[in-house]
């Protein structure tokens, strides 16, 4: 099958590398190549090249250079957060069974990376954990947030931006009551930690105006390499290593310091939060655009708030049909998006996040998000809008299912 | 169950392939489905069967049309609620039930899907589940055209799979507590208990309880 159109909307899961990230990043691949740690000047060459990434980077954020920690993705910051506040916290809590076991906060549209770790603590008895379900429009309520802390809360994490369903969470209110409990209970703990993957590009990220002690993100979502991301760790915030070695990272992270990807990561960032207030301004019409061709179709549904929205983010369920065939379908006109559904998913579990917003299997079932970018165009919009009928239609029509639109 | 004799196919190599995901003919069948129904109240099915999969909630419908002399299946028509391999499955099976003058009732039960799948070209490891169901789907709708035709003799029933793992509660435990009138969580918890040792099992209870109630109150 020739696919004449090639639109990639699926950006929520990778980006293609900017140019210019590119261009910055090859000098240090092959002639500033040396080990940043070494003494000697090509070490710090690359040195100089990593602090400067350092500093750039905790410009944007608000912060300061030590407070950043390079790691190798997403998934590894939010392990690290989540591991090093509670090994850190351990010898205050009596982490060892004798006194009260840790107790955590987090919500259940959280991305695997923060809910997979804190499960497995909670399995072997090491943490305890609350998970907050957000409300049916995919936001989580502060109050609830404020409600769930108790004496030994440690830990709360909550993502600023949701990968599945785009919905933006009220990090800075979240970040400024947890502030006001901290001090009425005159105590450094709860820690904030906020998984800011998907926000990156289109929000804003200083840190005193969130409030967070530790904030994830990563350089492949926002047109930078895949396999480098940084976790934020506020000045005083107590974390232990998870991964010990040479002693990188100001201990907290070992391993030799991808030069290139760090210093990718920085340009990256730096172009996406330059340009993210117009960016935002004209993909928000463009997905505004998108949802309403889409929820002229009979049985569809929009997954997650209008509004309260990351402005590259489309998530619509269609009743009666699957969503893994749809996409594939949709792949054959040239459209790349992905699917909530459970036959797309390696565990075969449908979506969790459209499942916490009260949503039945079916609707998670036939869910497609489609995750704009740089490159999308108001034309890939129409186009997609002028295929999905056809496909809806004929996917319909080799279903047995014909649910009402209770079943949503 | 009887067992193939022929020898099953290895649908992964151990470095897995290194092509697409799917297999030409899955993408034939799937992008270009053969016989599916198409105007179901016009037509005049001698059986017909539905199963669903619990693990990802497909769900599958055929319906047969059978000489009463011959023994053969002169028409077959399906419908798919699941993925690409789902449909591409049905739709294959389809083919082989109908093709060369079609199949005696005997010979299209014992389609297995690995036969299918060798059709197929191989399915992703993660996807043969989704080839069980054609063929289950198509012996429920002969064990349909023997219970109308009054042969109730030549209906083979299939053991069931287990949902709840503490208390070996399968699936045909909760169709017969839906068919009983149980159709909510509760009302099949109090003729089973299922999920009561094994919590684990209720979203896939509820899912199996909302299948069985469309199945049986549909008719
Ligand atoms: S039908 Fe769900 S994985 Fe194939």
């Amino acid at each position: 099958m020739k696919n004449q159109k090639n639109i990639y909307l699926d950006n929520a899961a990778a980006t293609p590398l900017d140019p210019r990230v590119l261009k910055a990043m090859l000098p240090f691949f092959d002639k500033t190549y040396a080990n940043p740690s070494s003494l000697h000047s090509p070490g710090q060459a690359a040195n100089k090249a990593v602090m400067q990434a350092r500093k750039s980077i905790a410009s944007i954020l608000n912060g300061h250079a030590d407070e950043i920690i390079f790691t190798s993705g997403g998934t590894e910051s939010d392990n690290l957060a989540i591991r090093g506040v509670l090994e850190a916290a351990v010898p205050k809590l009596g982490w060892d069974g004798s006194t009260q076991v840790p107790h955590v906060v987090t919500t259940a549209i959280e991305h695997h990376a923060v809910l997979e770790p804190l499960m497995y603590l909670q399995k072997i008895g090491a943490i305890k954990l609350t998970i907050i379900k957000p409300k049916k429009d995919g936001v989580v309520s502060v109050q609830d947030v404020l409600d769930a802390i108790k004496h030994n809360t440690v830990l709360v994490s909550i993502m600023y931006a949701n990968n599945e369903i785009g919905t933006i969470q009220p990090i800075a209110e979240i970040g400024k009551v947890l502030l006001r409990w901290r001090k009425e209970n005159n105590t450094a703990l709860p820690y904030f930690h906020s998984d800011a993957c998907q926000a990156a590009g289109y929000l804003d990220l200083n840190v005193e105006k969130l409030h967070v002690d530790l904030l994830t993100l990563n350089a492949g979502k926002i047109y930078g390499p895949k396999g480098v991301g940084l976790l934020f760790v506020r000045r005083g915030t107590k974390l232990a290593p998870i991964t010990r070695g040479g002693g990188q990272e100001r201990g907290l992270r070992s391993g030799t310091e991808n030069t290139p990807g760090i210093v990718g990561m920085a340009k990256a960032l730096e172009l996406v939060q330059k340009d993210r207030e117009k960016e935002s301004k004209r993909l928000s019409l463009l997905r505004n655009r998108l949802i309403d061709g889409l929820l002229r179709l009979p049985k569809s549904r929009l997954n997650g708030d209008a509004d309260q929205r990351l402005p590259n983010n489309v998530n619509i369920s269609f009743l009666d049909i699957e969503g893994e065939a749809a996409m594939l379908y949709l792949d054959a006109k040239g459209i790349a998006c992905s699917t909530g559904s459970a036959c797309a998913s390696s565990s075969l579990d449908p979506s969790h996040v459209i499942l916490a917003l009260g949503m039945s299997y079916e609707a998670a079932h036939g869910s497609l998000r489609f995750t704009f970018g740089k490159s999308t165009t108001k034309s890939d919009v129409d186009y997609v809008v002028s295929v999905m009928p056809g496909i809806v239609e004929m996917l319909r029509k080799i279903s047995p299912v014909t649910l009402d639109m209770s079943r949503f | 169950m009887k067992s193939s004799t022929k020898k099953t196919i290895d649908v992964a190599s151990r470095q897995g392939s290194d092509g697409g995901f799917y297999s030409d003919t899955v993408k034939e069948h799937f992008f270009h489905p053969h016989n599916f129904m198409e105007d179901e109240v016009g037509y005049k099915a001698d059986g017909q069967g539905m199963v669903g999969s619990p693990a990802c909630g497909d769900v599958m419908r055929v319906w047969i049309k059978v000489d009463p002399k011959t023994k053969k299946i002169k028409d077959c028509r399906w419908k798919t609620f699941g993925c690409a391999s789902a449909i591409a499955a049905t739709s294959m099976m389809s083919d082989m039930v109908i093709e060369k003058g079609g199949l005696t009732l005997e010979k299209a039960r014992q389609i297995r899907p690995q036969d299918i799948m060798e059709r197929l070209g191989g399915l992703p490891a993660r996807k043969i589940h989704c080839s069980v169901l054609g063929d289950k789907a198509l012996r429920a709708a002969i064990n349909d055209y023997y219970r109308k035709t009054g042969q109730v003799d030549k209906i083979e029933i299939e053991q069931g799979r287990i949902i709840d793992k503490v208390l070996k509660i399968t699936d045909h435990d909760i169709e017969e507590a839906v068919l009983e009138g149980a159709d909510t969580l509760e009302k099949v918890q109090a003729k089973t208990k299922v999920g009561t040792g094994d919590p684990a099992c209720i979203p896939e209870v509820e899912q199996l309880i909302r299948f069985y109630k469309e199945k049986y109150c549909e008719k």
